[in-house]
C-alpha cells in the first residue's frame, strides 16, 4: 500500500511552512518539493495508515495497493465529513463505489 | 552553541513523557489532573495528532471488562494466553482501570455504541465496539485541553543521566537542525515496541505493509538498554495472525462477524490441537501450511452482502488497504476466503511480555524513569486501555516519587557538555561521505534475524547453534553502525532507528539462547528444547546491558502467582 499525490490538485497547502499531509505522517515520509507541492519520500517506508489521505481537504491523496502484492489499479481517496469520512473506492474497470465510516 | 549549523537547546520540566500515544498521552493528562501546576512536556517523534500504532485508527477496545467480567478473570484469561508466566501484579493493576479509561475515551468524544441496557456493545467478552477512525485527533484534543506542553517531530535518543537517575532525555528535531537536552524530574517512557527487526512479509514498494507500525522502531527499550535498565522476556516475541498480503487483521472478520477458520480442504483444523491461546492459533496454522493443508482462511462466504459491507465498513476504521485487494482481485468478501498467514516477529509489550522490568507503579530499575504501554513488560493482552491504563499509574508514581527527593540544580557546564557529547555521537552519520546507508544496514539486520532468529522464512523456530551464529553476524553488524552515514535528518533519524533496533536485536537473540524451552510455539520456540518445562522454567528471563563493556548480563526473576506469598 501506498499513496500517490496527485499533482494537479495539490496546492502546498499555499504558503505553509509545512502541508498537512506533512504534517500527520507518522513515518515523516512527505515533503514539499521544489514546485510547492507534497511529495513522497520513499513509497516503501509508507505504512497506509491514511492519515495523509483523510487529512487533505482538497482530496489529493489517494491509497494504491502496491503491485507486488497484487495491485492493479484501484484507488481509495477520502473526504472528512461532519461525522465521519466518505471513502471513495475506484476498481480498476473504473466502478465507484462510496462508503460512509462513522467517527 | 553550534555544531555545523545546528542549535543546541536546553529544555527544564518536571514531567517528562517520550512518546505521545496511548500510554503518553494518558500518562500527561493524569499527571496534570493530579497536579496541575506540573511542568509536563511530551516529547514525540511524530506529530501527536497521528503518531504511531494508532495513526491510521481502531475498531475495537480490545481489553474491557463486560458485564461478568471482573480483574481476576481478565488475570485467568491473560494468564492462560501467555501459557501461564505472566507478571499478575501488573496484570491486575491495570486491569481495574480498564472500564475508566475506556470512559474517558467515551468522555473525550470516541464514539462507543451501546446496547439497549446502555453498556458499550461488546464485540468479544473482553472487548467493545468502536468507530475508531479518529481516536488518535481525539487523544491529541485531551492532551492539548490538559495544558502539557508537546515538542513535535523531536527524535529521543538517550536518557540523560545524572548520578545514577534519569534526570531528562536528549532528542532532535526532524524539522529543523535542533538538538535538544529536556531536563525532567521524572520521565516516563512510553514509546512503543519495535518493529522492523525481522525481515517483512512483504517485498518492495510493500515492505512496510505490515501488521504493527513500522514507525515504532524500540527506540525506548534501546534507550533503557543503553541507561542500564533491566528489561524482562524479550524472548516472547509477538506474532500476528493476519489476513495474507494486506496484513490487516483478522480479528475484524472473526469477532465482527462470526466465521469459521479453515484450511484448504475447508476442514475447521483448530480442533486437531492441543489448546486455544493466541501463540497455539498461529501454531496451528503454521502447522496446517507444513502438512501441505494449507492455505488457510478465514471462510467469509457464509456472509451475506449486508454482513460483507459492514466488514469493509469496519475495515476502514483501521485498515483500509484490504478493500483495494478485494477491488483489484475483483472479488467480494462473501465471494472468496480471506487468506490468513503469520506476520514478521515484533516486540511489543502491548501484546506480549517483552519491555522494561517494572513494579506495580511501573518504575523501572532506574531511578526517575518510569515505563508504560507496549514499551513496558510483562503483562500482555493490554491493547489501547491498558496502555492508557499504564500511563495512569506511571504518571501517579512519578508525580508521587518526585516530591519525595530534594533535586539539586545541575551546573550549566554539565548541562552543556552532556549536550555537546550527544550531540556529537548522533549527528556522526551527517559527517561522513563514505559508509553505509541506514537502509543497507537495517535490510541486513532483518536477513540475519529472518534466517538464524525465527523469522517468517525459518517458520519462526530457533535453536542454539543458529542463534550462535546469529549473536556472531550481529556483533559484526554492531562494529558497522560506525560507518553509518545520513544525507539529510530524515535519514538521520534512520540511521538511530537501525542503532536502536540492531541492539535490541541483540539482546533478543540473547534472551532467545538462554530459554531452554519452547513455551510459546512460534513466538518462541527452540527446536532443540521442543518442550514446555514448568519444572524449570516458569520463571521470567530478564536482561540488563553494560554499555561501557558493550555485554548482555542475564538474570532470572520468580514468578509469582496472584494470592501466593513471594
Amino acid at each position: 500500500m501506498s499513496v500517490r499525490i496527485n499533482r494537479s490538485k495539490c496546492d502546498g497547502c499555499k504558503q505553509a511552512r509545512e502541508t498537512l499531509c506533512m504534517l500527520v505522517c507518522p513515518g515523516d515520509l512527505l515533503f514539499k518539493d521544489m514546485d510547492n507541492k507534497a511529495a513522497v519520500r520513499q513509497v516503501r517506508d509508507c505504512w497506509d495508515c491514511a492519515a495523509c489521505v483523510k487529512e487533505c481537504p482538497r482530496g489529493a491523496i489517494e491509497m494504491y495497493l502496491p503491485a507486488e502484492i497484487g495491485g492493479r489499479g484501484s484507488t481509495l481517496t477520502a473526504q472528512r465529513q461532519p461525522g465521519g469520512v466518505l471513502w471513495t473506492l475506484t476498481d480498476p474497470r473504473g466502478r465507484i463505489k462510496q462508503y460512509f465510516v462513522v467517527g | 552553541m553550534t555544531h555545523d549549523g545546528w542549535t543546541f537547546e536546553i529544555l527544564r520540566s518536571d514531567l517528562l513523557i517520550i512518546g505521545g500515544g496511548a500510554a503518553g498521552i494518558a500518562a500527561a493528562v493524569r499527571a496534570r489532573e493530579l497536579e496541575p501546576e506540573l511542568d509536563v512536556l511530551v516529547m514525540e517523534k511524530a506529530h501527536v495528532k497521528r503518531s504511531g500504532c494508532l495513526a491510521a485508527g481502531i475498531n475495537a477496545i480490545n481489553a474491557y471488562l463486560n458485564p461478568g467480567e471482573t480483574p481476576l478473570t481478565f488475570l485467568a484469561y491473560v494468564r492462560e494466553d501467555a501459557h501461564g508466566l505472566v507478571r499478575e501484579d501488573l496484570v491486575l493493576s491495570l486491569a481495574e482501570k480498564l472500564n475508566s479509561v475506556t470512559d474517558r475515551l467515551a468522555a473525550w468524544g470516541l464514539p462507543l455504541p451501546r446496547d439497549a441496557q446502555g453498556n458499550y456493545l461488546p464485540r468479544g467478552r473482553r472487548s467493545v465496539r468502536v468507530d475508531g477512525e479518529g481516536i488518535k485527533p481525539l487523544m491529541a484534543r485531551a492532551l492539548e485541553a490538559s495544558g502539557a506542553r508537546v515538542l513535535n517531530r523531536v527524535n529521543a535518543t538517550n536518557f540523560f543521566l545524572s548520578a545514577g537517575r534519569v534526570r531528562g532525555a536528549f532528542g532532535f528535531s526532524m524539522r529543523e537542525k535542533k538538538f535538544y537536552l529536556v531536563q525532567a524530574f521524572a520521565t516516563v517512557c512510553a514509546t512503543g515496541g519495535a518493529a522492523g527487526i525481522y525481515k517483512p512479509n512483504n517485498p518492495g514498494a510493500a515492505s512496510h505493509k505490515m501488521w504493527y507500525c513500522p514507525f515504532n522502531t524500540g527506540a525506548g527499550y534501546a534507550m533503557g538498554l543503553r541507561a542500564g535498565a533491566e528489561m524482562t522476556s524479550f524472548e516472547m516475541r509477538f506474532i500476528a495472525l493476519r489476513v495474507k498480503d494486506t496484513l490487516s487483521p483478522t480479528g475484524t472478520i472473526a469477532q465482527g462477524v462470526k466465521v469459521e477458520q479453515v484450511n484448504a480442504l475447508g476442514e475447521n483444523y483448530q480442533k486437531r490441537y492441543r489448546g486455544n491461546t493466541t501463540p497455539l492459533r498461529l501454531y496451528a496454522t503454521l502447522q496446517e501450511n507444513l502438512a501441505g493443508r494449507g492455505p488457510c482462511y478465514l471462510d467469509t462466504t457464509g456472509l451475506d452482502r449486508e454482513a460483507g459491507e459492514k466488514l469493509k465498513e469496519a475495515y476502514l476504521h483501521m485498515s483500509p488497504g484490504i478493500l483495494l485487494k478485494w477491488a483489484d482481485q475483483g472479488v467480494e468478501p462473501w465471494e472468496r476466503p480471506v487468506e490468513i498467514c503469520g506476520s514478521e516477529p515484533y516486540l511489543a509489550g502491548g501484546h506480549g511480555l517483552a519491555g522494561y522490568w517494572v513494579d506495580t507503579g511501573r518504575r523501572t530499575t532506574v531511578a526517575g524513569l518510569y515505563a508504560a504501554g507496549d514499551v513496558a513488560g510483562g503483562a500482555p493482552k493490554k491493547y489501547v486501555s491498558g496502555s492508557m491504563a499504564e500511563g495512569e499509574i506511571a504518571a501517579a508514581s512519578a508525580v508521587q516519587d518526585m516530591q519525595a527527593v530534594s533535586f539539586e540544580e545541575l551546573p550549566a557546564a554539565e548541562l552543556a557538555r552532556a549536550l555537546e557529547l550527544e550531540a556529537a555521537m548522533v549527528l556522526a552519520p551527517l559527517t561522513r561521505q563514505e559508509g553505509f546507508a541506514p537502509r543497507e544496514l537495517e535490510e541486513r539486520l532483518q536477513k540475519v534475524m529472518d534466517e538464524y532468529a525465527g523469522g517468517i522464512g525459518s517458520s519462526y523456530r530457533v535453536s542454539g547453534p543458529s542463534l550462535l551464529v546469529a549473536r556472531e553476524e550481529l556483533a559484526q553488524l554492531s562494529a558497522d553502525l560506525a560507518r553509518l552515514k545520513a544525507r539529510d535528518l530524515h535519514e538521520l533519524l534512520s540511521a538511530q532507528e537501525v542503532i536502536d533496533r540492531v541492539l535490541v536485536a541483540r539482546v533478543l537473540v540473547e534472551h532467545l539462547l538462554y530459554r531452554q524451552e519452547t513455551r510459546w510455539p512460534c513466538y518462541q520456540e527452540r527446536l532443540d528444547y521442543p518442550q514446555r518445562d514448568d519444572t524449570n522454567w516458569l520463571k521470567f528471563v530478564n536482561s540488563r546491558y553494560h554499555w561501557r563493556e558493550d555485554r548482555v548480563e542475564m538474570l532470572e526473576r520468580p514468578y509469582w502467582r496472584h494470592g501466593e506469598q513471594a
